[in-house]
């Protein structure tokens, strides 16, 4: 289980990275969403991966690991925030110069589409 | 006490002339000249019990740790300095009120004055290297702002530029060199230097400690290669050259020699380093005097020479130099500081500096002429004036030596040049300004300027003459306590005028006689010079500046071409390089904790999450289908959650997925509908290999911490949680109790996030279709019924939901944040079904005032401990200890969730209502729909 878990945060976090490196703000956006999984999925496997033991005390034997589980929980929120920011911002930029290009205008210009 | 005080007094008092402000200069010169007559009385004071032999100090820790102690010491050296430091000063404010024009601001002039002042003493007084330096960094941007005082002018501004730029240099590398002092020495206390003297001059880093602290004392007492920042500075008001260059600045590098000669001194580097700049700077310092037009320009030069004797001197290093150097310190700084303020008065009368245009003043200016000829005497080294005496002791100590074997004699013969020279530049100073026939094209009438201005002058003429004749009875006292801090020896002094014929006396005479010689036949001189294309050195220093300047600009081209796709890829490489080696370094990857069977739902999961991941990835130009494919790495994400024993997580995960991919698709509104096909082949593959590099390595990060045991600290969590927050959920439980504050400033970046939200779309002006990619004009109808129907259903029943997983938060899967969420969730149903103006006339909440009363109440139930003595936000469980307490604690741990509740239910609905109302209000439309 756990090279699998390990293989699919690889995996999503490649796509993000990929994403992430897209010359236009809207695959950015999508980019920093999934970036935003990849990470709270790697740190909530701080605590290790445990089934069926839930962090509440008088469920269950055994608990698991309940630091990382807040932790991430904020951070879910906190991501909200920021995917939430920079969308604006791309809309924003958008309607200012007319463009959802990410590079400088002039380096644009040079370059040609990209 | 008093000593601190001495250091501490101008710096305080700097802020007295600026409170003068408005008023007269009267009032600016008397606050500067009170401080600086406190500073006196309170040196004087001390002044017995060195003379004694005692060495007041104070110490009081600073930084500990890094060995930076606020400790003074006032031992013979530190008195000879701070006295002129602080005597030179008084006379210097006393010419300033006299010499600055009613358009200068006197208040900025004494403030800036009082600084260096302050900066100056501390040099001399620290007993600790670092806290030395740091004054010594202070006098760099005192000066700074004191040569550049008429900032209205180019050539001050460059030439405070350049000095800073030197000086400043030069202080890194002393620090530096100070620090490797301090290593070695393992202390930067003064005393435990000396004391590790001997292992300081046997380290392998004795040589780099001495040059990099060579480098700073030499830009700072412009030695040669340095001298060229000094003759610039001369852009500064008379005062403050007389200040500055004769007495205070220019003499730190000296004293910085002088304190530090008994653990640098005595090795060959030393002598040969430190002579040999002084001889060299002797020398050109003298010659480039002689041929400058300038008054100021003269002086600066001679200045450069006379340092240079001082810097030989001391490299020298034998008790007689040191006896000679500080003398020649003490006498040319009454010289020079009058004759500066000399050069001042013939410019504030004539209204030139100009030597070409300059002469014949001793009918307008008698009195100015004889303080110009006993100064100019005096630093000819004439007989009777102070000068004299110790240029004797100079050309007896440069005939004795025998530092450089065979070649020794070199060093006498140069230095009687080096005198010449001076004689001759002396000879010019009087006999040009002041006779030869009456110049008539003067931009002024000159008439003698007020007493009180020639008073300044008279002292120092005065004093040249005394000590020149009576040295033994006004200087031996504080030379002898002078030199035995700096050789720890009970020097014998013996400075007379007549010693009887013998070399020194002979080449003075020598001296005098070849200098007036040069002066007769200073045409030919001059024709020689005249072959040598003279470069300014502010141009040469601006070259090169603008030179490096270009460099580095060229360099950081390369790196910034205004592509972010750049800057992310340089980043993400930077941290594969930082990463790589260290999982290089693990030797098993796999560690020793058991392993999870794998089951086929986590199977089938995880590979439509990598599917869903990678088509997201792929298909980004379609925007849309991108978007799905997002959603569903979110929903597996949480299903995630959900088997590996993390409920709360998944509820979270869950209603943020929903309300982050409405925002998103709402986001699509207004971004262009096309995405066209951007990238090359080339950056394409570039990305894919960097990103699956990235991949590869997280994913192996994290099967390495998955496959090691855990130890955790959240034990003492698990353990406290029932008794010490009361409540089973752990989770929840850390949020609000445990790690409280951390969620309170959670709750306040979500609400910072969407003030900013708030502001970006103010006034914005988004681009709109009005239909879709394919030409199709929006539906006319807003508002599908069957969807108004479901949601206006739906949210009752979701706000008790809501309510209901809110009060259970604490015990049970729940809590303020999946509540507040739920809610928003519910509420922006309605926005979407019904419509912006729908909802806003049943429901019509400011959602800022929501977030901060969310704000606020979380933060006034942690200010609430107080009142119960406990620390910020400590639950009240545990220290209230009557019969309905229980009912209590809950209440406050429950509160604070509710401002968690409110907050994130005001910011998310905020963010989308804000935004979603834009399509709503401005939507263009098609005829006939």
């Amino acid at each position: 289980m756990e090279i699998l878990y390990a293989i699919t945060v690889g995996t999503l976090t490649a796509c993000s990275v990929f994403l992430i490196l897209r010359g236009r703000s809207f695959p950015i956006v999508i980019g920093l969403t999934m970036l935003s999984y990849a990470v709270n999925l790697f740190l909530f496997s701080t605590g290790r991966l445990v089934i069926n033991e839930l962090p509440i005390i008088g469920t269950s034997e055994a608990t698991t690991d309940p630091l990382p589980q807040a932790l991430v929980l904020t951070a879910i929120v906190i991501g909200f925030a920021m995917t939430a920011y920079s969308i604006i911002l791309a809309v924003r930029v958008r309607g200012e110069i007319g463009s959802d290009e990410v590079n400088d205008y002039n380096y644009a210009e040079q370059e040609g589409q990209r | 006490m008093n000593l601190a005080a001495i250091v501490f007094l101008p710096f305080l008092g700097a802020i007295a002339p600026l409170l003068m402000g408005g008023r007269s200069r009267v009032h600016s010169t008397l606050a500067a000249g009170i401080v600086t007559s406190i500073c006196i009385g309170l040196l004087l004071s001390l002044t017995p019990a060195v003379l004694a032999g005692d060495i007041p100090n104070y110490l009081n820790s600073w930084l500990p740790s890094l060995g930076l102690n606020l400790a003074f010491r006032l031992d013979g050296l530190s008195l000879l300095f701070a006295g002129l430091i602080l005597f030179i000063g008084l006379l210097v404010i006393i010419y300033a009120h006299y010499y600055l024009s009613s358009k200068d601001s006197a208040p900025r002039f004494f403030a800036c004055l009082l600084l260096f002042m302050g900066s100056m003493l501390g040099i001399v007084t620290s007993d600790n290297l670092l806290l030395m330096w740091f004054f010594w960094e202070l006098t760099s941007i005192s000066s700074f702002l004191l040569i550049g005082y008429w900032f209205h002018q180019s050539n001050a501004r460059r030439g405070a530029r350049m000095a800073l730029a030197i000086t400043g240099a030069g202080g890194l590398a002393l620090l530096a060199g100070i620090l490797l002092i301090g290593n070695i020495a393992g202390s930067y206390q003064l005393d435990a230097v000396f004391a590790a003297a001997d292992t300081i001059r046997n380290h392998d880093l004795y040589l780099p400690a001495l040059i990099l602290i060579l480098l700073g004392a030499f830009t700072k007492s412009a030695q040669f290669p340095f001298q060229f920042w000094l003759p610039h500075a001369m852009a500064a008001p008379t005062p403050v050259s007389a200040y500055l260059h004769s007495a205070t600045m220019v003499k730190a590098g000296i004293f910085l020699m002088a304190r530090l000669l008994p653990v640098l001194a005595g090795t060959p580097e030393w002598y040969t380093i430190v002579t040999l700049t002084g001889l060299a700077t002797l020398l050109f310092g003298a010659y480039f005097a002689l041929l400058k037009t300038d008054l100021k320009g003269l002086l600066a030069f001679s200045t450069i020479s006379h340092l240079g004797l001082i810097t030989m001197l001391l490299g020298l290093g034998s008790t007689g130099a040191v006896i000679a150097a500080l003398f020649h310190i003490l006498n040319h700084a009454t010289f020079k500081a009058g004759l500066f303020m000399i050069a001042g008065i013939i410019d504030h009368e004539t209204g030139t500096r100009d030597m070409r245009k300059l002469s014949g003043l001793r009918h307008a200016l008698p009195f100015t002429m004889v303080l110009a000829v006993i100064t100019s005497a005096a630093m000819a080294g004439i007989p009777l004036f102070n000068g004299f005496l110790s240029k004797e002791m100079f050309f007896a100590e440069a005939y004795q030596q025998d530092l450089f074997g065979g070649l020794s004699w070199f060093v006498p013969v140069l230095a009687t040049l080096g005198a010449m020279l001076s004689v001759a530049y002396s000879i010019r100073f009087v006999h040009e300004v002041f006779f030869q026939e009456v110049a008539d094209d003067l931009p002024k009438t000159p008439h003698e300027p007020p007493l009180m201005m020639r008073f300044p002058v008279i002292v120092f003429a005065t004093l040249c003459i005394l000590v020149g004749v009576a040295p033994m009875l006004l200087a031996s006292g504080i030379l002898d306590v002078a030199v035995r801090a700096v050789t720890f020896a009970t020097p014998t002094l013996d400075i007379a005028i007549w010693h009887g014929f013998n070399m020194p006396l002979l080449m003075s005479g020598m001296a005098v006689i070849g200098g007036i010689v040069i002066y007769i036949s200073r045409a030919e001189l001059l024709t020689f010079s005249r072959q040598f294309d003279s470069h300014d050195a502010k141009d040469v220093f601006a070259s090169i500046v603008s030179a490096t300047t270009r460099f580095c600009d060229n360099l950081m081209q390369r790196f910034e071409n205004g592509s972010l796709q750049r800057y992310v890829a340089f980043l993400l490489v930077f941290t594969l390089v930082v990463v790589a080696p260290e999982l290089m370094a693990i030797v098993q990857l796999q560690g020793s904790r058991p392993m999870l069977p794998v089951d086929a739902i986590s199977l089938v999961g995880a590979i439509v999450l990598m599917l869903a991941a990678l088509s997201t990835a792929m298909l980004h130009r379609q925007r849309l289908t991108s978007l799905m494919m997002l959603s569903v790495v979110g929903l597996i994400v949480s299903l995630s959650f959900v088997h590996f024993s993390a409920p709360d997580l998944a509820m979270t995960q869950l209603v943020v997925e929903v309300v982050s991919i409405i925002l998103m698709i709402l986001a699509l509104f207004f971004m262009p509908q096309r995405i066209p096909r951007a990238s090359s082949g080339r950056r394409v593959a570039r990305d894919v290999l960097l990103a699956g590099t990235v991949g590869g390595i997280v994913g192996t990060l994290n099967y390495a911490l998955l496959t090691r045991p855990l130890e955790s600290i959240s034990d003492f969590f698990l353990a406290n949680s029932v008794s010490g927050g009361g409540g089973t959920n752990v989770v929840n439980v850390i949020l609000v109790d445990f790690r409280g504050f951390d969620t309170l400033g959670e709750i306040t970046v979500l609400a910072i996030a969407a003030a900013g939200i708030h502001k970006l779309l103010n006034n914005l002006r988004p681009f709109m279709p009005s239909s879709d990619v394919d030409g199709r004009p929006w539906h006319r109808v807003k508002h599908p019924l069957l969807v108004q129907t479901i949601a206006q259903a739906i949210l009752p029943l979701a706000l008790m939901v809501s309510v209901y997983i809110f009060l259970r938060g604490h015990n049970l899967p729940g809590g303020g944040f999946i509540a507040g969420l739920v809610t928003a969730a519910a509420m922006i149903l309605q926005y979407i079904a019904n419509g912006v103006d729908w909802v806003k006339s049943r429901f019509d909440y400011n959602y800022q005032k929501l977030i901060s009363i969310g704000v606020m109440i979380a933060m006034f139930t942690g200010v609430g401990s107080w009142f119960f003595d406990h620390n910020f936000l400590t639950s009240s469980f545990t220290h209230v200890h009557w019969p309905l307490i229980g009912e209590f604690e809950l209440a406050t741990a429950i509160l604070f969730d509710l401002g968690v509740y409110l907050t994130v239910i005001g910011a998310t609905l905020m963010i989308l209502a804000n935004f979603g109302q834009m399509t709503t209000r401005h939507r263009p439309r098609q005829e006939g729909y």
